[in-house]
């Protein structure tokens, strides 16, 4: 019933009398006669925008929004600044294509330039990319960057994101190169682990900061390291933290990447979110994607365009690093504009937030006799608990509205806390588990 | 420019002294090719292959393989056109992308009138 | 016009946050960043301003006619926008417990089995986050399929030389060989070159029907049943299924493996470049080996189920899972009636405008087109010099965007054009105006069409410079 087509039936006879026709269908004679569908598709009749609306709202009241929400885990639950979305709702960028057409996508090419730059403000990196699928893939085509005939070796930190690992493994399918995984000790990638399998043929080494089970990695001594020998450093960093840690610049790394959600967009059941690569100078022209690059018109006045684009598929094809056409481009916007409203301070304020109500979580857990810390490393905004009884505390906690931290296995919870969940949620969910031991000493 | 020999492909080579030779792009390669924007240079000891591509130059919209004249190793490259690969198009004969040693074969080598011949016939 | 960094003042900034309510944290020295963090300072009213001014100087589809060729720019109803924008979607984690999240599942189920049924597969999954993406991952399932019957020697992906760029790169990334395919004079796949490129080596055959000169390819039982005969597997890239949705199903062609684009065939918009989806569906044998959980529905309850033998996950939780909600919301609305509408409409669309301009523009494959066309201007860069390109800016000073330019390689001064079903008789009418006049416009003062746009910010860009010495972020020492 719903229709977008504006011919009326009018319209359609004149254009049909001007091809010599008397209906649609005979434009599709090409179509082997069995390969045309017969009757109709067996899908549902259309329906009206109103219908349509009621519809979609069921469904999603179908789904529990938590208002404590306590789970990072790779997504993150921050706050969006109103303007973001108001700035991000303009017809202009959300209805555009990849700005081909230079001159007439100048503003959407110009945001674009403001948001690798401060990627670069971010991570402290020379080169950024106009953005990939996801911190994952981000991941991925970083490690297909440092690819090497000579060197066959994918070093990986085990406090690596177990998705982020799997990702990688899926995008090695067709190539001979061997993954090795270096594992973690107190909580941090093993130093002593790391240098006994950095040789020559190790093409490259990825940590995650924090890292995974929340902990901050020594990243400026793993740079070292992996500096000894040719090997590129990668590092998959979770942006609003780098308002107070040091950035991969500072700790050597080749490719700063890492899942941009956190910048301004929802946790929408896990996407769209935003791949973020950033690189030294010497590596951007490895740089997967789109790269918009200032220049002048024949004017002499500065402008942006797509740049270095002999590097991609459309025109290097099969011999291109990747695939990669469409990316998340309306989702860059949205960092860039986050960015822009949180500023300096406001960026770091957030990272303040997040670090300091996730320490007041993790010494009230531990107050608690069955809570301990799994390691004493230092912590930005997750971290990892060993209790008895996991499964019962996070379903004590979902009674009460309050997504818990992620089960990690029967004992371990990773918690997450931004600065959405001050002292009072906190407060009240430490209650909520303090009332569950005292319940169950009394039975 | 008589001590140059051509490719088919429109590679120059020019020996040098110790049995080794440089090679670049011919002048009628970078007029086709148009302003180059950036080449991809080998790297000094690479092996290379005659007739096999060892290197690529990118226009602002295409990117055109290199075929080596000759098989041997890399012994050094022309640095210089990382960060100006336009003297290509300005001194092509001067501009050479690599140097190769320990050479053990070549393509099939044009002089100079019959190369001039032959993109001729491309024209 | 300035930079966001050129405007503001230090010590200027916008107060979204509040005070800290429990005692702040100080991380220890060594482990802080020394690197002044170079973000804008900047009021609320400077960050609307600057964006308003930068949102005047896009074209998006909601400006005006973009007839974008193998793009599908229709109109993006603005509904799809409203339920993705839900909380009840928003702010669902992708990994809080499944009984929380039904709503989603539920959404991901449906939308699988309306494409499904629309496509001809038995199954889906949402992972891939574009088009690009999802060729990659239709190509793991291919090759999983080999692996699992121990036929290594199959190294080979043939693609006709009209495929789309990430074909050829997507089986790159695979490890795959590209073995080339010519066409016809007609446009179509060679069928003799196919047969004999249809070797032991060869794993699949990545095909876009129509392709990407809006042909329909007649003989594409025959393609598949060749290549299935020859042990490969068809995949179909589905960038162009707006020519024959409802009307014809890659499943029944004798395609394996089929990638959608959402942001092309099923209206969610572009965003300037992404977020698209690029959904991959397969027949039931390979099932299996898709990426991520399988959405199982039991008692009109939803759960996800792994699977022993996926190719393993191409991206983090569910894919771009709001551009999949903004599809749903589309397919509901346009009903099984709509699907072939649709079709019907897109290809009604582009003949008429194809025949309008063939009196006096070069027809690439003249006959009948589907839901796009190939113009090419060789006479025309021939007798006047002017290009493909000079044409495509100028047409930007009459408000519309330009036609895809340069593509399909295989034809010269290409200009390809795909009007969709929703525009008008009466833009299209406007738009064959505008080029008829540029078209004299080439003849008597090509000068005039070297030196356009005239209406945009900006004149033509030094391409060149930019790709020499790259610029890539705002120098802030220049100030």
């Amino acid at each position: 019933m719903g229709s977008y087509i504006p011919n009326t039936e009018n319209d359609k006879k004149e254009m049909m009398d001007f091809l010599c026709i008397s209906s649609p269908d005979e434009l599709f004679k090409e179509i082997p006669d069995e390969v045309l569908l017969k009757g109709e598709l067996l899908i549902p009749s259309g329906k009206s925008e109103m219908e349509v609306n009621m519809i979609m709202k069921k469904t999603a009241a179908k789904n529990h929004v938590f208002s404590t929400i306590l789970r990072g885990a790779g997504a993150y639950y921050h706050y969006i600044p109103s303007i973001v979305k108001s700035v991000i709702s303009k017809e202009e960028f959300v209805t555009a294509y990849t700005p081909y057409q230079a001159e007439m996508s100048q503003g959407l090419l110009q945001a674009i330039f403001e948001y690798q730059t401060m990627i670069c403000a971010l991570t402290g990196m020379k080169a950024s990319n106009a953005s990939v699928y996801d911190g994952a893939t981000a991941a991925a085509e970083a490690v297909a960057m440092c690819r090497d005939k000579k060197r066959g070796k994918v070093l990986i930190s085990e406090g690596v994101h177990p998705q982020v690992i799997e990702v990688i493994r899926t995008y090695l399918t067709g190539f001979g190169d061997e993954i090795v995984m270096i594992s973690c000790k107190n909580g941090t990638t093993d130093l002593r682990a790391l240098k006994e399998e950095m040789n020559d043929e190790a093409a490259c080494v990825l940590i995650q900061q924090p890292n995974f089970y929340g902990a901050i990695e020594p990243a400026e001594e793993i740079g070292a390291i992996v500096h000894q020998t040719k090997a590129g450093f990668i590092m998959h960093c979770n942006p609003i933290s780098l308002g107070l840690l040091k950035t991969p610049g500072e700790c050597g790394a080749d490719i700063a990447v890492g899942e941009g959600q956190p910048l301004g967009m929802p946790l929408s059941y896990g996407g769209p979110y935003l791949g973020f690569m950033a690189a030294s100078a010497e590596m951007m022209r490895k740089l997967p994607g789109r790269i918009v690059g200032q220049t002048t018109d024949t004017e002499g006045r500065r402008a942006y365009v797509l740049t270095l684009q002999a590097r991609e598929q459309h025109i290097r094809r099969e011999k291109a690093a990747s695939n990669i056409c469409s990316n998340q481009a309306l989702c860059a916007l949205t960092a860039a504009v986050y960015m822009s409203v949180m500023g300096p301070e406001g960026i770091k304020q957030a990272a303040l937030h997040c670090m300091s109500n996730a320490h007041y979580l993790a010494d009230e857990l531990c107050r608690l006799k069955s809570f301990a810390m799994e390691n004493s490393s230092e912590f930005f905004h997750e971290f990892t608990t060993v209790c008895e009884d996991a499964p019962t505390v996070l379903q004590a906690l979902e009674k009460e509205d309050i997504l818990g931290g992620l089960m990690l296995d029967d004992r371990r919870i990773l918690w997450c806390v931004t600065e959405m969940t001050g002292k009072e949620e906190l407060d009240r969910a430490v209650k909520i588990i303090q009332r569950l031991y005292d319940k169950n000493l009394e039975a | 420019m008589t001590d140059l020999k051509f490719t088919r492909t429109h590679e120059w080579v020019k020996y040098t002294e110790n049995k080794k030779a440089k090679v670049g792009l011919t002048d009628y390669a970078q007029q086709q090719l148009g302003d180059l924007v950036f080449i991809n240079l080998p790297e000094e000891g690479d092996a290379v292959t005659a007739k096999e591509t060892f290197c690529d130059v990118e226009s602002v919209k295409a990117v055109s393989d290199v075929y080596s004249p000759l098989s041997g190793t890399i012994s050094s490259v022309n640095e210089d056109l990382m960060d100006a690969p336009e003297l290509i198009n300005e001194k092509p004969y001067e501009a050479w992308i690599a140097e190769i040693e320990d050479i053990t074969d070549t393509a099939d080598f044009l002089t100079e009138e019959e190369y001039e011949a032959f993109i001729k016939t491309k024209a | 016009m300035k930079l966001i960094f050129e405007t503001g003042q230090e010590g200027r900034r916008c107060t979204i946050l509040p005070n800290l309510s429990v005692p702040e944290y100080i991380l220890e020295n060594d482990l802080q960043r020394k690197q002044e963090l170079m973000l804008p300072c900047v009021s609320e009213t400077e960050v609307s301003r600057h964006y308003t001014a930068l949102s005047n100087r896009v074209h998006g589809v909601n400006n005006g006619f973009y007839p974008l060729g193998s793009c599908t720019m229709k109109y993006n109803p603005r509904i799809n926008d409203e339920a993705a924008g839900l909380p009840g979607f928003t702010n669902i984690h992708p990994m809080q417990p499944e009984h929380t999240a039904e709503g989603c599942l539920e959404v991901l189920k449906e939308a699988e089995e309306l494409l499904c049924e629309i496509t001809g597969m038995n199954a889906m999954t949402f992972q891939p986050a574009a088009g690009a993406h999802g060729e990659f991952t239709g190509l793991l399932l291919m090759h999983a399929y080999h692996t699992k019957r121990n036929d290594s020697k199959r190294t080979r992906i043939l693609v006709p030389d009209s495929a789309h760029g990430t074909n050829p790169a997507s089986a790159a990334m695979v490890g795959y060989t590209i073995v080339n395919i010519p066409s016809t004079e007609h446009g179509l796949v060679d069928l003799e070159a196919l047969k004999a490129a249809l070797t032991p080596e060869v794993a699949g055959l990545m095909l876009t029907n129509p392709n990407t000169l809006g042909l329909f390819d007649k003989n594409i039982l025959e393609i598949t049943r060749l290549v299935h005969e020859a042990g490969g597997l068809n995949y179909y890239d589905g960038a162009n299924l707006n020519a024959i949705i409802g009307r014809a199903r890659p499943g029944d062609m004798g395609f394996d493996i089929v990638h959608l684009n959402l942001h092309k065939t099923f209206s969610t918009p572009h965003g300037g470049g992404g977020p698209g989806s690029g959904p991959v569906g397969c027949k039931e044998f390979l099932s299996g080996y898709l990426p991520g959980h399988r959405v199982k529905r039991e008692n009109g309850n939803h759960f996800q189920l792994p699977s022993d033998e996926s190719i393993g996950r191409v991206k983090m939780f569910e894919g771009n899972f709001l551009v999949v909600v903004r599809a749903l919301t589309y397919l509901l609305t346009i009903g099984k009636e709509g699907a072939a509408d649709i079709s019907g409409t897109a290809v009604l669309n582009a003949n008429y405008m194809m025949k309008k301009l063939a009196d006096t523009f070069t027809v690439a494959y003249p006959g009948i087109c589907m839901h796009e066309f190939v113009l090419s201007l060789e006479n025309v860069k021939e007798e006047h010099h002017v290009s493909a390109l000079d044409f495509a800016k100028a047409m930007q000073d009459y408000g519309m965007h330009p036609p895809t330019m340069y593509f399909p390689m295989i034809v010269h001064e290409a200009l390809m054009l795909e009007p969709t079903e929703t525009e008008s008789k009466e833009t299209i009418d406007y738009a064959v105006l505008v080029m008829k006049e540029l078209y004299t416009a080439a003849e008597k003062d090509p000068q005039k069409l070297k030196d356009a746009p005239f209406s945009q910010p900006v004149r033509r860009l030094d391409e060149v410079a930019a790709a020499r010495k790259p610029v890539l972020t705002y120098d802030f020492t220049q100030v």
